[in-house]
This record gives C-alpha cells, structure tokens and sequence, in this order.
C-alpha cells in the first residue's frame, strides 16, 4: 500500500512544465498539428480509439499529441475524457453486412462471391525502410477502377452455414446486453461482456495470447475466414424522434476466424468461429480479438481447458491497458511506510537468524 | 439484418434521408449554403447544440447477439421556427456547428415555403457530395480487386 504523502508541488510543476518542453521540442521545427496526426499517423489514432474505447479520430489525436505518441498514456488520456462526458444513449447494431467495403479478404476460398479486394494493406510490402521519406514525399494518387455492377458480396460465413458446415450466429434481441463499463464483469461472462471486453483490450496482451494459441497452447487449427475494413453507418433512435436517424459513417475492421472440429462434444464434427470488431483500420486487433474469443469458448463448448488463453478470469482479468498500467504504475508512488514496516521485520529476522548461527539458543 | 423494426409508426423516409445526408455532408458544405441563403426565417434554439457519448453495438459474428464495442462522440442541437415547427440535428464528433445548421436545414425543410430551396441549396449538393465520396472509395478498393492464381495443385 502506499503512503499518502504532501509538498512537492513546485517540483511537479516543473517536471509536468518540462515535459511539455519536450512534448514541442526544438521550437525551430514545425509543430505538429491535429490535422497531422489524424491523417498521416491513422493507425496510432486507430489503435488508441479501439482501446480508448472512443471512435473519435478528433479526440484521440489530440490524445495522442499530448501523449508524445506514447500509446498507453494516450489511451488512458481518452479514456479519462470519456468519464466527462454524458452518455446520451446507445447506437443501433452496426450492420457489417452493409459495410461499404474497402477491403476484404478470404483467405480460405480462392474464388468466392463478392471476390476479394486489398485495400490499403502492409500485407505484401517487403517491410524495407522508404529512405524518401526523409524529404518530401509526395506519392501518385489511389489506383481507381471501374466496380462491376454487380456487386454481391456474400460474407463466407453465411455459404457456411448453408452447407450447414458451421451454426449461424442468431440475433436475440429481447436479451439484455452486458456494459462492462456500467457494472463489474462477472464470470463466468456472457459473450456480450467477454466481446466488450476484449474490443477494449490491449492488442498486445491480445496478440500474445492469439500466438500462445497458434503455438499449441489450448489452440486449435485455426484459418481466417474472412477479414474486412471498411465504412458503416452509424443511427440511433432519438427520444425526440422515436425513428433510427444516420448520425454518420465510421471504419471499422471485423475478421471472422473457423477452427475445424472433428469431435466437437456434442456439436459433431464442423467449424467453430470467433468474431472480432475493432474501431478503424485494427485489423491486427480484430483478428487477436477473434481468436482469443474462440479460445474463451472451451467452457461454453465443454473443452479442457488447460492454456492461459482459455482461462476467462486470468484473460478478462488482465487484458485492459488502463488497468494494467495504473496497477504497474502505482509502485512508483511513495511505499514509505509498508517498506519500512517490511524492512524492520527483515532486519528482526536478520538478527534471529545470526543469534541462531552463534549457538544461541538450541530449540 | 438491422433489428430495429420496433417503432410503432412507420419511419418517415423522407426525414431520415434528410438527417442522414445533413449528418454526412462536410460541416464547410453547410455552412456555405447557410451564408449564401437569402433572407433566412428567424430559428431560436430549442436545446444549444450538446456533445455527448453513444455506445456502439455490434452483432457476434455480425448476425448474432449485440454487445457492446465502445463508444462514439455524438453533438445534437435543435431549433424551431417561429410556427414552432421543430428541426433537430444529430451528428458524430464533437460538432457542435455542425449540429446547429443541420437542425436549422431540418426545420426549414419541414416548412413548405423553405422546402425546395433547402433541397437545392443543401440536400442536393450533399448527395452529390456524398455519392461521390462512396463512388471514389468503391474505385480505390476496385483497383485492389485480386484474382490469386494457385500454384499447388489443389485437392
């Protein structure tokens, strides 16, 4: 436990007046603005909204400037904003299946309607440092096509389940939907919470144990189904209203992962899914978040569980970034009092033991 | 797939198009609209434009039961005319601007003597605006369109 403790204003002061020197730096370069960040460092600003858990490019990168690019600080920065402001409802369900695709990918059918699009990926890129970057770069406009009419696009899940291959995910809205945000997580967690929660979590304790399950630790044989990013369109229904009404557009990145099942309980053999959906242009986060959920199904599908990634209380637990980084970070707060308290008992048992070794007393 | 069948009336199209296309339309498209306008009715404020948080849901496997994803920032304001004829704005971020004239254009709209200039001044040129903003983004993923050849004999 730590000591609360007074004084020291003027040095923290000066020590928050100095890094907000270093936040601006050398004031004979250009300072960044807003504008910048959202446009041109679009996957930071992507990342912090996911695990800020507030779609807001504006926001995030003001968070993000004032966080010197520091991920987890500007994550928490937003998250603090957030508390300030009134909630004023909820959206409807964003409907995926209508995304206005950028990109979309299955990498388990080669030829599948609706065909597959790239987008604006890193995949295929030879990861070699662009030292042109360094001037002025100035790169050719977007490739443009012509789109076919017909533009189809049946998500491979649905031909799935046709097949009867896999169980369609069914809507029942006459169900409550957990708010981790409202009340404590219980476990063991509804799908609703455990999705909340993991959309929220840190992408690389996500990504950590998305791997530690392709290693073989309580993983299966897993592909991606399906990956997409693209727009959707956000509505809710105001009281005023009393009708859904469009509020606007946001990116989204979604992934479906399958897990084939030979012996599956009592299902038969067939295809297990996970489900991820993240804010912007995640999409590693959205398929860590698909694994990972597939993973905390073991006790929903009656598997052993015998991995981290299948414990629900340790991955659930552990996942939030805030949380994580308060708990680590409170050590550097004054633990005068504890230590010293630990202290006098060490150095009691300290001087026991060296009575013990001059052949004091024998029991 | 959307769920939200549940209002008793039917939805007034018209309506929804409109506040759709005011929420979508760039703030500057607004506003140049509402400054070249000529002689605009007097709007007083029901509610000053507020900014507040919406909780996004989505769907498990984008079909099946909601939850929640985060949240969004969403500004919403409304006006009357002084017939009290209501208009409401609703837009993502924190907009408050933004919110303001897109309550001004719904009022207007709603009223018979505004309604045709309203659709030519705004409600056309922010179709326009935002059917084009799709039609560039569909040609981009377009132009990504991939056709993998298999090298391996399949099967």
């Amino acid at each position: 436990m730590y000591a609360t403790v007074k004084g020291g204003e003027q040095a923290i002061d000066n020590a928050h007046r100095w890094l907000a020197d270093q936040r601006r730096g050398d004031r004979g370069v250009a300072e960044l603005d807003l504008a910048q960040i959202r446009q041109q460092m679009g996957r930071a600003v992507d990342r912090v909204m996911s695990e800020g858990s507030l779609a807001d490019p504006e926001l995030a990168a003001v968070a993000l400037k004032q966080a010197q690019g520091d991920i987890n600080e500007a994550v928490f920065l937003l998250r603090a904003y957030r508390n300030t402001l009134p909630r004023l409802g909820r959206t409807e369900p964003l409907d995926t299946g209508a995304m206005r695709l950028d990109r979309r990918i299955t990498p388990v059918f080669k030829d599948t309607p609706g065909g597959q699009m790239l987008g604006p990926t890193f995949d295929y890129s030879h990861r070699l440092l662009d030292f042109s970057l360094a001037g002025n770069d100035d790169p050719p406009p977007a490739a443009e096509a012509e789109p076919a009419a017909d533009g189809a696009v049946t998500p491979i899940t649905e031909q799935l389940v046709r097949e009867g291959l896999t169980e369609p995910d069914l809507a029942d809205d006459t169900q409550p939907v957990a708010d981790i945000t409202r009340e404590p997580l219980r476990l063991p967690a509804g799908r609703d919470a455990r999705l909340q929660a993991l959309a929220r979590g840190d992408e690389g304790f996500l990504l950590g144990l998305a791997y530690s399950t392709q290693r073989g630790h309580g993983g299966h044989k897993v592909y991606a189904g399906e990956v997409r990013q693209g727009e959707v369109t956000v509505s809710f229904v105001p009281e005023e209203l009393g009708f859904p009404v469009e509020i606007g557009r946001m990116t989204v990145s979604e992934c479906h992962v399958l897990t084939p099942e030979q012996a599956d309980s009592d299902r038969g053999p067939g295809l297990a899914r996970g489900y991820g959906l993240a804010f912007g242009r995640s999409e590693r986060k959205a398929m860590t978040m698909a694994l990972v959920d597939r993973a905390l199904q073991a006790r929903e599908r009656g598997e052993r569980i015998q991995a981290p990634a299948q414990d629900e209380e340790y991955v659930l637990g552990h996942l939030d970034s805030v949380h994580a980084a308060g708990f680590l970070e409170h050590l550097k707060l004054p633990h005068y009092v504890d230590f010293q308290a630990e202290l006098a008992t060490l150095r009691a048992l300290q001087q026991r033991n060296d009575r013990d070794d001059d052949g004091g007393d024998q029991p | 797939m959307t769920a939200h069948s549940t209002s008793p009336a039917p939805e007034p199209r018209e309506r929804q198009e409109r506040l759709a296309l005011l929420a979508r339309a760039p703030e500057e498209l607004l506003e140049a609209a509402w400054q070249e306008l000529p002689g605009k009715p007097r709007l007083t404020p029901l509610r000053p434009p507020e900014t507040g948080l919406l909780m996004v849901r989505g769907r498990a496997g984008g079909t099946g039961r909601q939850f929640h994803l985060g949240e969004v920032a969403v500004t919403r304001a409304a006006v009357c005319l002084p017939d009290g004829t209501a208009g409401y704005g609703y837009v993502l971020g924190q907009r408050s601007r933004h919110a303001e004239l897109a309550a001004c254009f719904d009022a207007m709209a709603a009223d018979g003597s505004w309604a045709a200039e309203v659709q030519r001044a705004v409600l056309d040129p922010a179709a326009r605006h935002v059917e084009a903003e799709d039609a560039a983004a569909r040609q981009r993923a377009e132009a990504t369109r991939v056709d993998f050849s298999t090298l391996v004999r399949e099967g």
